[in-house]
């Protein structure tokens, strides 16, 4: 008998004569707590995330790509990772194109075993885009893809994404309802930069992902 | 108060009462737990300051959980389908020997040299490193308190901050003598020196090794909270990542990972959400430039079907390991984890240990507490901890040889003499006339009893009979109103 036999014989043997439970789920208790209107969302979100150290922009549409460039230039960082097949990766290029930007665009392009080392050693900042955000918990909803691959949210120290306030819900129950089906490979909920407390509860941030997230929070509405 | 880690704590469960008294001698491991357990108590409570919505959310955390081990094997088939056909491949193990041979044949088909890990308490229940090590395969634990103690040769301390017995001068020393760093005891520059030794191995590493939080059986999904990163990086890097995970951490479906989730963080950290929750359904596909090729769960019983057969004990298999109840014992707070000698410390430990490993290796578990009941009341699914130590204590004292059989190593503190004894206390009881003259003689000859009764007086008084039995008081009593 294979051990998958032999564990799910005796769970059933153990059921024996039973009926499985009801579905208890209550929606309103993980929404009903956690609502907000339109105008708080913004401000509970960013509230959130400053407190676990995130930086958080407010922006519009067509200023954002500016903004990018100023944040990188004041930190003396002049290469970024960015997708330049998404809409994002798109505006930003033509901005750095247009403003003749000292700035270099870097694209994930390739499998990660052709460009590992630079990537972890070379690569000072990505920008990507997400999926939503989420008030309660002050949550970015990031899907990595072909375009913006998991590691791109993840290896270089600083993390720059780009969230839409028409897209941030209330809560997680909230922005559940709007993952994609089937579940992609990867599906992640950011919410600050990398930490730890493991050394006397002391807070160090930096642990192994990015040292810093800022969020540009665009005004869509 | 430079006192070092005692060194002659024999990290075996059996050695429960021996550690303890060492434990409770060492002022610097007392001082850390104390401070570091105020700390995370009132970070709970502070993330949970509504009682009405803490109290609706445990209740439904308990349903939820309860529903799920209602239908778990359906809901493991379930998991096992869908994660196959999106192109996880499921391992089934019995025991840890098992999982840990699923284990080493992965790494020997992909010749691995290097494996990284994120935090995983099931790799402790197998003592998966060591089994790799053997092998000569080097297993890296990433997780900043995992990788401080893995230094150290400990075993982790709390399922969630392993390394929260040692200060920041403790990990300061140990990074000076086995990483031959300056000594500092500067908590960022510690953590960044990690990091970058870190880094650099989850680039070499050949596989990640992780644990699982949650496992959804509707949509087929990995779901991992970390704070770090580690767990990302060991998810994504590596060509191969393995999951292993215990029966019970599967549930229905993606809603039900919500009020689980919010119970999860808060209980263990006060936080409303970890940095990350990192959701995995498949390994890199086709037209994807990164993420693990292969992605393989290991499912481990290791003795959880065991507590699954009895309904009581069942409950046992609700917890989603956020150590609240480590957090909220008074047992805990002062003699610190590595006392216990098992994977699992604490309140939570006192009631799975038993199952993972018999109670003939965890004879004094169930009664290393005061039945405060403070682990009940912070379970963020209400798992009736001190019920279930109360009935592991019976089964332990219950004959080795009474049927049905319901836990391995039954009655480890069964005596005979003890039991003769209590069947006299029963029968003396049930005899009125017995009982009469018994507490007759009790109350005019109690002077006479001994002040020293073996070990009952080591830690207590010697019981004096009072003057008048409580018949007889009563009667005066009704004869006085009369």
């Amino acid at each position: 008998m294979s051990a998958r036999d032999k564990i799910l014989a005796s769970l059933r043997q153990s059921l024996e004569g039973t009926q499985p439970l009801a579905n208890p789920f209550d929606a309103s208790l993980v929404d009903k707590p956690w609502r907000y209107k339109p105008e708080e969302r913004i401000t509970r979100l960013k509230e959130l995330m400053t407190a676990v150290h995130s930086e958080v922009h407010l922006t519009s549409s067509q200023a954002w790509p500016a903004l990018v460039c100023k944040l990188l230039a004041e930190r003396a960082i002049n290469k970024l990772l960015v997708a330049p097949t998404t809409a994002h990766g798109k505006a930003l290029a033509n901005y750095c194109k247009n403003e003749n930007s000292a700035l270099k665009l870097l694209a994930y392009d390739r499998p990660i075993e052709e460009w590992k080392r630079e990537l972890f050693d070379e690569v000072p900042a990505s920008f990507t885009g997400t999926l939503a955000g989420i008030a309660a918990t002050g949550t970015l909803v990031v899907q990595p893809s072909p375009a913006e691959p998991r590691l791109m949210s993840l290896v270089p120290p600083l993390h720059i994404a780009l969230l839409k306030a028409s897209q941030i819900y209330d809560n997680l129950y909230q922005a559940q309802q709007h993952w994609p089906k089937p579940m992609p490979s990867n599906l992640l909920l950011i919410s600050g930069p990398s930490k730890t407390a493991d050394i006397e509860q002391v807070l160090a941030y930096g642990a192994h992902g990015p040292k810093d997230l800022i969020v540009l929070l665009v005004d869509d509405a | 108060m430079s006192s070092q880690r005692i060194p002659t704590l024999d990290v075996t469960a059996q050695k429960l009462k021996s550690n303890a008294r060492l434990s409770l001698k060492d002022q610097q491991l007392r001082t850390n737990m104390r401070s570091a357990m105020d700390s995370l108590i009132s970070k709970r409570l502070i993330s949970m300051p509504d009682e009405d919505e803490r109290e609706n959310l445990r209740e439904l955390g308990n349903k939820i959980k309860a529903r799920a081990l209602s239908q778990l094997p359906d809901l493991l088939e379930q998991l096992e389908s869908n994660l196959t056909k999106q192109g996880i491949q499921v391992h089934w193990a019995s025991t840890t020997e098992e999982a840990n041979a699923i284990v080493l044949n992965i790494a020997q088909a992909r010749n691995a040299k290097q494996v990284i890990k994120g935090k995983s308490m099931v790799s402790e229940e197998m003592a998966m490193n060591e089994h790799l090590t053997e092998h000569g395969i080097e297993a890296l634990e990433s997780d900043m308190g995992e990788y401080i103690i893995q230094l150290d040769n400990e075993k982790p301390t709390h399922i969630i901050m392993p390394a929260i017995h040692k200060n920041a001068q403790q990990v300061g020393k140990l990074f000076e003598s086995r990483l031959a760093l300056p000594y500092t005891d500067d908590v960022d520059s510690l953590i960044q020196s990690a990091r970058s030794i870190l880094r650099e191995k989850f680039f070499q590493a050949d596989i990640g090794i992780s644990g699982v939080n949650f496992a959804v059986a509707e949509t087929g999904t990995l779901l991992l909270v970390e704070n770090e990163g580690n767990g990302r990086m060991s998810t994504s890097v590596p060509p191969v990542h393995i999951a292993v995970t215990g029966i019970e951490k599967v549930v229905a479906n993606l809603q039900d990972t919500v009020p689980l989730l919010s119970l999860l963080t808060r209980s263990a950290l006060g936080q409303g959400i970890t940095t990350y929750v990192n959701m995995i359904s498949a390994p890199r596909q086709p037209d994807e430039l990164d993420g693990p090729e292969e992605v393989h769960l290991v499912l481990l019983d290791n003795g959880r079907s065991q507590a699954f057969a009895d309904s009581e004990l069942r409950q046992t298999l609700n917890c989603i390991r956020c150590g609240a109840c480590m957090n909220h014992c008074p047992v805990y707070t002062r003699i610190g984890g590595q006392a216990y000698g098992t994977v699992y410390p604490g309140p939570i430990g006192k009631i799975i240990s038993p199952h993972l490993l018999g109670l003939e290796n965890t004879p004094d578990h169930p009664s290393a507490s005061s039945l405060c009941g403070a682990c009940g009341e912070v379970c963020p699914v209400k798992i009736p901890i001190p019920a279930l130590l109360r009935r592991l204590r019976e089964e332990n004292v219950k004959s080795p040889k009474q049927q049905p059989q319901i836990m391995a190593g039954q009655g480890s503190r069964y005596s005979a003499k003890e039991r003769l004894l209590w069947k006299g206390w029963q029968y003396f009881n049930s005899q009125p006339l017995l009982y009469k003259t018994g507490t007759f003689l009790a109350t005019r000859l109690g002077k006479f009893t001994p002040n020293k009764l073996g070990p009952w007086t080591q830690n207590h008084s010697a019981p004096k009979p009072a003057k008048h039995s409580l018949h007889e008081l009563a009667k005066k009593h009704l004869e006085k109103k009369s």
